[in-house]
């Protein structure tokens, strides 16, 4: 294990590496209100982070990670376009794995720019990745943004497009969904006495609680006007199956996706950036015909990016998470933002796997 | 030196608890007065009897601080990250039975699944502006639950007693709470969810995997498992 003052320096030597690219250090606080993270990221967030609390403040946590502060701080009045870096400890709750970390600094990334989104995704991964040097690392990358496009372009109801896009970052959840909707699972029994019944209200209990009979009602109907929209069509399954399986060096995952688009033409646009984002990275120096591209990748880890994402693999140690990671999100400015929004991407490093792994341990 | 069992120091548990050890020729009584929580183990030598609240004895367990204990699977399974590895099941004692459970108005009549669950989470959000309540005491065991059948939209609200009464009193819209008759849910014109228990927990005889044993005190507690089993 390296020692800690030689992670701090390593943290401040790579900020620095950041700040020369042109951002503009920053600094947040460690202890940030509950709400606004367990708003964003759900209760599943208590299970990462650590909570404590006091009479006053109420629920607090300490800084799981820098993105929220920074786009806080930057909604509240930053240049546009704008660079920050930042290093310092984030802490995640580990109940099941003692071998993972739950305190390690992160060096950081972000920016922030109107045009040019394709730019803005080859910078990100171009400065991380020169900032890792030269040890020897796999890369990773994906794009939600072809996946929610895709599911967008459905055709079926909007109901059953939104209930998907909320979860695509829960993968089996989502799968459940995709076979209900396409006739492929047995209705529950419940569901189905329930749309049977000619007067479901006149059930007998008492109304009581927040939720009322008018949204019990509501929720009637919307199971009704489900049951009685076509099934999604098994070409356009088998089509979101082949999207979510592609898994090849860019080039070729281009090339596939594109084949794609000609049946799903509503991941054009998003095939387009995907091309333009190559050209950006290329342009940038980044070989991209030995670059991998998983159509999935970021699906179950990353939940508030919604575009461009990459990580930075230790070879032949699937026991190290990610020396670095990153990507998109532009939906995360929109939530925090209060009726504004900029997209955004960035990425962090986590200096004392890097100092460990050339460490050769 | 002797071995340390913790059994729950009131009530039907302990009179239960009592009862499972004396058909097995151990005797565990409380002495001193009515509410002085000393006891004694007759039957055997070596063995201390710590009485404690049931709650308490998966973490003293853990720390090694007792070699035995008698608490349900679901005080262990909430109180304890990688429990297999803190303490190991020596015996159902065959009582204290009980699901976890969650339970939501009878009069949600369109809420019968987690799935449906997740549906109605998503819709109250947008309606009321935050994410739907759910009272209980079980949060780890809870939230793992709802995180692995990816329900989303919720948040869990602390209730330590009466959690039944929280959805009555505007405070939860939901609730999951232990239940071995479902008689109180009725009662609050609750109904539990068709997807089955989250948990089916039951009184059981713990060994600490991390309590130090001094060689007689191995000798002890290899006769006592014999005996027990």
């Amino acid at each position: 294990m390296p020692l800690k003052s030689e992670i701090r320096a390593r943290a401040s030597a790579l900020r620095d590496v950041f700040a020369n690219a042109g951002a503009l250090p920053v600094e947040t606080d460690i202890l940030q209100p509950a709400e606004v993270l367990l708003d964003l990221y759900g209760e599943d967030i208590r299970a990462r982070a650590y909570v404590t609390s006091d009479a006053l403040r109420g629920e607090q946590m300490l800084r799981p990670d820098f993105t929220v502060p920074v786009v806080q701080m930057h909604m509240k009045g930053g240049a546009e376009p704008a660079r920050y870096t930042y290093a310092g400890e984030v802490f995640r709750r580990q109940e099941d794995d003692p071998a993972r970390a739950n305190e390690y600094m992160q060096v950081g990334f972000e920016l922030f720019a109107r045009d040019n989104a394709a730019a803005a995704d080859a910078e990100v991964f171009a400065t991380i990745q020169a900032a890792l040097g030269d040890v020897h690392l796999r890369a990773a990358t994906g794009d939600i943004g072809i996946l929610t496009a895709a599911v967008r372009g459905l055709d079926t109801t909007e109901r059953r497009k939104r209930a998907l896009l909320r979860h695509v970052w829960r993968p089996r959840r989502f799968r459940a969904l995709l076979d209900r909707f396409a006739g492929r699972s047995p209705m529950p029994p419940s569901r189905a006495a329930l749309l049977a019944d000619a007067d479901p209200l006149a059930h007998g209990f008492p109304d009581i609680g927040m939720r009322g009979q008018a949204e019990v009602a509501a929720r009637i109907e919307a199971l009704r006007e489900d049951a009685g929209a076509p099934p999604i069509s098994a070409r356009e399954v088998d089509l979101i199956d082949a999207l979510l399986n592609v898994r090849e060096t860019l080039p070729f995952a281009l090339e596939h996706i594109r084949d794609l688009a000609v049946d799903m033409p509503a991941i054009t646009e998003a095939t387009f950036r995907l091309q333009e984002r190559i050209a950006a990275l290329q342009a940038r120096g980044i070989d991209v015909a030995r670059l991998e591209f998983e159509a999935s990748y970021g699906r179950t880890s990353m939940e508030y990016y919604d575009g461009f994402v990459f990580g930075f693999y230790v070879p032949g140690r699937p026991d190290l998470p990610p020396l670095a990671s990153g990507g998109r999100y532009d939906a995360l400015t929109r939530v925090l933002g209060q009726g504004r929004e900029i997209p955004a991407v960035g990425g962090v490093i986590r200096p004392g796997l890097l100092v460990q792994v050339e460490a050769g341990a | 030196m002797s071995i340390k069992l913790g059994v729950p120091s009131k009530g039907r548990l302990m009179d239960k608890t009592f009862d499972w050890f004396q058909a097995r020729g151990v005797a565990l009584s409380r002495t001193g007065s009515e509410r002085e929580y000393a006891g004694a183990v007759d039957g055997i030598d070596g063995v201390d009897l710590v009485l404690l609240s049931a709650g308490e004895i998966p973490r003293e367990l853990a720390a090694g601080r007792i070699h035995l204990g008698v608490t349900g699977t679901d005080l262990v399974r909430e109180k304890l990250g990688l429990w297999e590895q803190q303490v190991e099941e020596v015996a159902p004692l065959g009582f204290g039975q009980a699901d976890l459970i969650i339970a939501v108005p009878g009069c949600w009549v369109d809420v019968d699944t987690l799935d449906d669950l997740d549906a109605a989470a998503a819709a109250f959000r947008a309606r009321h502006g935050f994410r739907l309540r759910i009272a209980t005491k079980y949060h780890r065991l809870v939230r793992e639950y709802l995180r692995d059948n990816g329900v989303a939209d919720y948040q869990l609200v602390d209730s330590q007693g009466a959690t039944e009464g929280t959805i009555k009193n505007l405070t939860a819209e939901a609730v999951a709470d232990i239940t071995s008759t479902g008689e109180t849910l009725r009662a609050n014109h609750l109904k539990i969810l068709s997807d089955g228990p989250i948990l089916k927990s039951q009184a059981t005889l713990w060994r600490s995997r991390v309590a130090d044993v001094t060689e007689a005190e191995q000798a002890t507690l290899r006769e006592l498992l014999v005996r027990l089993g």
